[in-house]
């Protein structure tokens, strides 16, 4: 028997994309106010398992074609390349530095590189919980 | 350039993070790790020259000053570990190509294998007490994977147990360090040791470093703190073990050697006769455990235990030479361990079995084997031309120097006892009359003896050159006997 969830799968279509721009504000905000890369990939991953609640694991990994434990590695590649970075102007690892990156519509942008390190925490966090979830789901 | 002593942990760190794109190639992650652990070989054989030239190594992490960033600090000492841990990699590794399987390649193998690398070269390196734990978690994570993978039934039940006291140990690791901070105030180990010598090791003191005894012990194996490991040892394949045997233990027994030189030395007398005494029992214990087994892996492992008792011993004693001797018996025994480890798993791997009753008259077959393992015997218990000799003549030393008559007695007559463990398995597997075994494949036995024979000459080497070697060792053990050098070094005054 199939039971008829029409209205959780309504309600997630709505509800995940708040969640969704939640963890982005949340991920941005690090720097000033509660926040950062670990809770932001939380809530993200919070977000695709509501998905994953709501439909099932083939129609999620369809949605999402990602390889997570792809998206870890690329998660450490981006920290640990922050740090490298550093490495190459003769300053020690992890050393953090203002960048300027000119954005057409945005104007000239002042971005810190702990931010590019935040963001492989993220991928890290978000790639680690899936798989988690992913492998104790499925039974292929 | 400044960020040279964080490449042994850099390398092998990315590696890792790269190799997990290629999981499912097996001859790309063995060519990528291959060439990254001879590469860290050589960045750490310059850095210990470095040292040698130019002093202890500092670099203070992302530009903040020592005491209130995270320090990196190489020393003779840990720039020895990180080059001896190395090389131990990289053999291992080269073992690993021919005996690990494709299963296991195939499941992040290499990338456990070089997180575990990373795990240890930055406990070694570290100068925050905090960071040390982070990086044992590292190693311990990585370990966890290590030991499990591949999912027979006896890696599953003694993973269950290895994690259990090791969670239950790194719990305890991070309250000792919140006890430590609430007192001190500061997690830089140049700092804290600053601040301990301030208030002159008052009585809490002296508890936080009985617990840092306990949480050491416990990743260390000594004797009391030891029971987990016979079973858990026993579990993963040969190269694991190899890579367990040699580094896991040490990085516990340097983690004591780091703190009673360089923090809690300043009211000796309690400490050091707790460590003299948890020391003997655990070269007791262990010697009795190496007697009384007839198998292979369960003889080597008992012996772990009893060299663990060795070098502590030496620590306890805290004389000039007896700390040199823990340091040169550290790196000899962190060599010679995997080299017996490789050797018995080639055994294994002819014999199909690990009991010694059912091994005999290897010899005829396997003459290279037969006087390799010869060899590492008794290095392992120390005959003069060899390298355990000099590490354990100078602990002996320092505890008659020292008055401590007994233990020193007790280290020489382990000497014996070990020679007597390691014997059984020469005499009674290599010599007697020759039988057939299921498995045999001698074209695989020329391949895997490569290792062994690498690390049995670099052994040699560090014996009968000890003339060469000694200012290194020398120059280890001055930064253990005196801590202001170190902490000078970091706090740069």
């Amino acid at each position: 028997m199939k039971t008829n969830d029409v209205i959780l799968q309504t309600t997630t279509k709505i509800v995940l994309f708040i969640i969704l721009i939640f963890s982005v504000f949340i991920f941005f905000t690090g720097h000033y106010t509660p926040g950062g890369g670990f809770i932001g990939g939380l809530l993200t991953s919070g977000a695709i398992v509501l998905l994953l609640l709501a439909f099932d694991l083939k129609t999620v990994k369809k949605i999402l074609p990602f390889n997570y434990m792809y998206m870890i590695a690329a998660g450490l590649l981006f920290s640990i390349g922050t740090g490298a970075g550093a490495m190459l102007f003769n300053v020690p690892f992890l050393t953090h530095a203002y960048t300027h990156i000119d954005i057409p519509i945005l104007g000239e942008l002042s971005l810190h590189t702990a931010t590019i390190f935040d963001l492989g925490v993220f991928l890290v966090v978000v790639g680690v919980t899936m798989t988690i979830i992913q492998t104790i789901g499925g039974d292929e | 350039m400044i960020n040279f002593l964080l490449l042994p942990i850099l390398i092998p760190l990315i590696t890792g993070v790269i190799l997990i794109f290629f999981s499912k190639n097996i001859i790309a992650q063995r060519w990528i790790s291959g060439i990254s652990s001879l590469s860290t070989i050589a960045v750490s054989a310059i850095l210990v020259q470095k040292i040698r030239q130019d002093g202890i190594q500092t670099l203070d992490v992302s530009s903040w000053d020592a005491p209130f960033g995270i320090t990196l600090v190489s020393d003779m000492l840990s720039a020895l570990l990180v080059l001896t841990t190395s090389i131990v990699a990289c053999t291992t590794l080269i073992y690993s190509f021919r005996s690990i399987g494709q299963e296991r390649e195939r499941f992040y193998y290499y990338p456990c294998f070089n997180f575990l690398i990373v795990g240890v070269n930055g406990a070694f390196t570290t100068g925050d007490i905090f960071n040390l734990f982070v990086f044992f978690e590292v190693m311990l994570m990585a370990s966890y994977a290590l030991i499990v993978l591949g999912g027979t039934k006896i890696q599953l039940r003694e993973s269950i147990k290895y994690l259990l006291v090791n969670i239950i140990s790194s719990a305890l690791f991070v309250i000792t360090v919140a006890y430590l901070y609430s007192v001190v105030g500061t997690l830089n180990m140049a700092h804290i040791s600053q601040r301990i010598s301030e208030v002159d090791q008052p009585g809490i003191i002296t508890v936080i470093a009985i617990l840092f005894l306990v949480v050491f012990g416990l990743k260390g194996a000594v004797f009391p703190l030891s029971f987990w490991l016979p079973g858990s040892y026993n579990a993963p394949p040969i190269p694991v073990m190899a890579l367990f045997g040699a580094l896991l233990t040490k990085v516990g027994v340097y983690s004591i050697m780091r703190t009673y030189t360089l923090l809690f030395y300043h009211d000796t007398g309690y400490t050091s006769k707790i460590l003299a005494t948890l020391a003997i029992l655990s070269i007791i214990f262990g010697l009795i455990g190496a007697l009384a087994f007839a198998d292979i892996k369960k003889i080597i492992i008992y012996n772990i235990i009893v060299a663990v008792g060795v070098i502590l011993f030496g620590i306890s004693v805290m004389t000039t030479d007896s700390l040199t001797g823990s340091v040169f018996y550290l790196i000899h025994d962190m060599l010679i361990k995997t080299t017996l480890f490789l050797l018995i798993g080639i055994i294994i791997s002819i014999t199909g079995t690990s009991k010694l009753q059912e091994i005999s008259g290897l010899i005829k077959k396997y003459p290279g084997l037969a006087w390799t393992f010869f060899l590492s015997a008794l290095s392992l218990a120390g005959i003069p031309p060899l390298s355990g000799f000099i590490g354990k003549l100078l602990i002996v030393k320092g505890g008659f120097e020292a008055g401590n008559y007994l233990g020193a007695a007790i280290v020489l007559i382990s000497s014996l006892l070990i020679l007597l463990s390691i014997m059984k398995i020469f005499i009674n597997g290599f010599w007697g009359t020759p039988r057939s075994f299921e498995g045999e494949k001698k074209a695989s036995v020329k391949t895997l003896m490569i290792a062994p024979i690498i690390l049995i000459i670099i052994s040699i080497l560090l014996g009968v050159g000890a003339e060469a070697v000694y200012p290194y060792i020398s120059q280890a053990a001055e930064t253990l006997v005196k801590p202001e050098i170190y902490i000078d070094a970091v706090l740069k005054e």
